[in-house]
């Protein structure tokens, strides 16, 4: 690899680096603080918690990166928790097929967002605000109230840790990361969702199948986002059809993937970006508690915080030499 | 025929046409379902409740225009409604007195730092509006202690968001129509309203053309920030109590009633009169699925279906090749 090169995959990195610092600064200070510092059960709560996020803000990154938007993720997330709490149960064997049917589920909203988005030419925006409450609705039919179960060996398994300490989760996102995203990254689908994401008409020009594109960007969102519902049965053992943890999700997610340095305008980031941007909110989210804040200002305090975070993105307003850049 | 059709087209007011159809449908099929339907004493109530919807719509349809969105729209009706019940319990009958302009400043300082955000800081408005709405949220429950507060509206707030006093027509009514008789004219008679097009359709070109439109953009989330805020101000005075979170239920109905008003989302496009028949749709949507008694889960899902189906028939962008 020569000098340029490694040089052009730095800045080309350079966002998702940064988040990744900012994680390990706060994560830092984080254990340093707690109690009881570096330990498995700390270790694992702190990751289930992120991991949620990490996938939902996954989920969001594919549409962002084609300069769309998915206000359905968290709504898709909520639907595949409470699909789980009713088929994830049983033998083995019936547990893993209900898996495999709340994952198929997730895809498919996915793939109708795309279809209304790509065949009906209606906006990403207010397709996925109505379609999210189609799902909530559909959520709030399979559960009513919060109840359920869900396979006890299953949810052990993924939300516990493995010999040697290393959290489960963490495997997990690996997984998800290495079977869909690098894929996908690498594939033609995901450079042509860079390409759209950076100038549709440029990309139509240059003969790029755009619906198909927009289909599979769109049906893998779903996808994620049902994982991520998934584990969340994990971890909480049940389903609830809550509109508040569909729209802290959606919106978390957004925050997630601008702090992992994609631009919401399209063309540019990356999943892994947003992991890190997930695990960072997380943490600040948790930094109250081992600095034992009075409980009334926890609200205030995290919303300063993701305030300034995006704000940092002006920073670049720094660098612009013609003012007429700063308009688009 | 044809040639009508195409005129409708090309006047660009065939969504608000098509939404009106919508809702007088909508009405027939309730009067099918019951006969109050179409009583003038229904009628008015489905106005006076609109008038909530459609003063934060409003809000909501500038900052549209202009190519953004408001998603502090949620805490900032709660900044409304907190802060001047808080004002009348602060300052006894002074605070009662300005109770109602103190709500409406507060909402309109956040917006303004919306406007900073966007406008100068050149953050998207959808990740810093969203940055916004937590630290409202925020600040809200660090003034209420965390609790309800227990500040009732004025007796004024009270009489303008259900007093019925001119011949019958609610009060709140009225005011969504001298608010929306000024923006018309902000929309349509000043540069003001040209500039907010202009910016909407292209930032640069309008910049390039010597608008200020950071300045143009700042003005919009005052304004927006300010309509939120006296929706919760006439929310408070209708239940006669704020409290945490009543503007959670206005921020997807509102952005669905000036989309389905036939307002771009991209901005730029769209006409006033377009929201207010939007935001009658959705009212009567909301008020026809909540009357039939339909379960809470199929109120949601026809709410997303009749809003897709909508757009569907006039919404649709154009094709690539175009």
């Amino acid at each position: 690899m020569t000098k340029t090169d490694l040089h052009y995959r730095l800045r080309e990195h350079r966002a998702a680096l940064a988040a990744a610092l900012l994680f390990a600064a706060i994560f830092a200070l984080y254990i340093a603080n707690h109690q009881m510092g570096w330990t498995v059960p700390v270790l694992t709560t702190a990751t289930n918690k992120g991991v949620l996020l990490a996938i939902v803000a996954m989920a969001q990154t594919l549409p962002v990166l084609a300069a769309g938007i998915d206000l359905s993720v968290g709504m898709v997330f909520v639907l595949a928790n409470c699909l789980a709490s009713h088929l994830v149960v049983g033998s083995a064997l019936q547990a893993t097929l209900g898996a495999g049917v709340v994952l198929a589920i997730g895809a498919l909203c996915g793939l109708l967002n795309g279809v209304i988005i790509v065949y009906g030419r209606l906006q990403p925006i207010i397709t996925t605000l109505a379609t999210g409450t189609i799902y909530y609705g559909l959520s709030l039919g399979l559960r009513p109230v919060p109840g359920g179960e869900i396979h006890a060996g299953l949810a052990d398994a993924l939300t516990g840790a493995l010999p040697g300490g290393v959290p489960a989760m963490l495997v997990v996102l690996l997984a998800v990361v290495l079977i869909v995203w690098v894929p996908y990254r690498r594939s033609v689908v995901g450079r042509a969702t860079l390409a759209i994401g950076s100038s549709l008409p440029a990309a139509y020009m240059s003969g790029v199948n755009i619906g198909r594109t927009i289909l599979v960007t769109y049906t893998l969102a779903g996808l994620l986002a049902a994982i991520g519902g998934l584990l969340l049965t994990c971890v909480t053992y049940s389903g609830e059809a809550s509109a508040a943890i569909g729209g802290v999700y959606t919106l978390n997610s957004i925050a997630a993937v601008v702090i992992g340095g994609t631009s919401l305008a399209g063309g540019a980031g990356s999943a892994i970006g947003s992991i890190f941007g997930a695990f960072a909110l997380r943490t600040i989210g948790d930094l109250l508690f081992v600095f034992d804040l009075e409980p009334l200002w926890q609200p205030l305090f995290q919303g300063v915080i993701l305030l300034t975070a995006v704000s940092l993105g002006a920073l670049r307003l720094l660098k612009v030499s013609n003012r007429l850049d700063l308009f688009k | 025929m044809t040639a009508l059709a195409l005129r409708l087209k090309r006047s660009g007011q065939l969504p608000v046409l098509a939404a009106a159809a919508c809702t007088f449908a909508l009405l027939m099929v309730g009067s099918l379902y019951s006969k109050n339907f179409l009583s003038a004493d229904y009628l008015l109530l489905q106005l006076q409740i609109a008038s909530f919807l459609g003063v934060v719509a409003t809000g909501a349809m500038l900052v549209i225009l202009l190519g953004g969105i408001d998603l502090s729209v949620p805490w900032l009706v709660t900044v409304g409604g907190v802060m001047s019940a808080a004002a009348a319990g602060w300052w006894g009958d002074t605070g009662a007195l300005i109770a109602i302009p103190f709500g409406i400043l507060c909402g309109a300082a956040f917006g303004l730092v919306n406007g900073i955000g966007v406008a100068y800081l050149r953050v998207p408005s959808m990740i810093f509006t969203l940055g916004i709405n937590a630290v409202a949220q925020g600040l809200i429950v660090v003034q209420t202690g965390g609790f309800a507060p227990q500040d009732r509206s004025t007796p004024t707030m009270h009489l303008i968001a259900t007093g019925r006093s001119l011949l019958g027509i609610p009060n709140a009514l009225l005011v969504w129509a001298v608010i929306g008789g000024l923006t018309l004219f902000l929309l349509h008679r000043t540069t003001l309203g040209r500039a907010i097009y202009a910016v909407g359709n292209r930032e640069r070109a309008a910049y390039l053309s010597g608008v200020d439109t950071r300045r143009v953009t700042l003005l919009c989330f005052v304004i927006a920030g300010a309509c939120s805020a006296a929706a919760g101000v006439l929310l408070t005075g209708y239940s006669t109590k704020a409290y945490q979170a009543m503007g959670d239920a206005y921020l997807l109905p509102a952005i669905a009633a000036v989309v389905l008003g036939g307002t771009n989302i991209l901005g730029g496009r769209g006409s006033y009169l377009g929201t207010v028949v939007g935001v009658l749709l959705i009212t009567l949507l909301q008020s026809i699925l909540s009357v039939m008694q339909i379960p809470e889960m199929g109120r949601q899902v026809i709410y997303g279906v009749v809003i897709i189906a909508m757009l569907l028939v006039y919404g649709r962008g154009r094709r690539h090749s175009d």
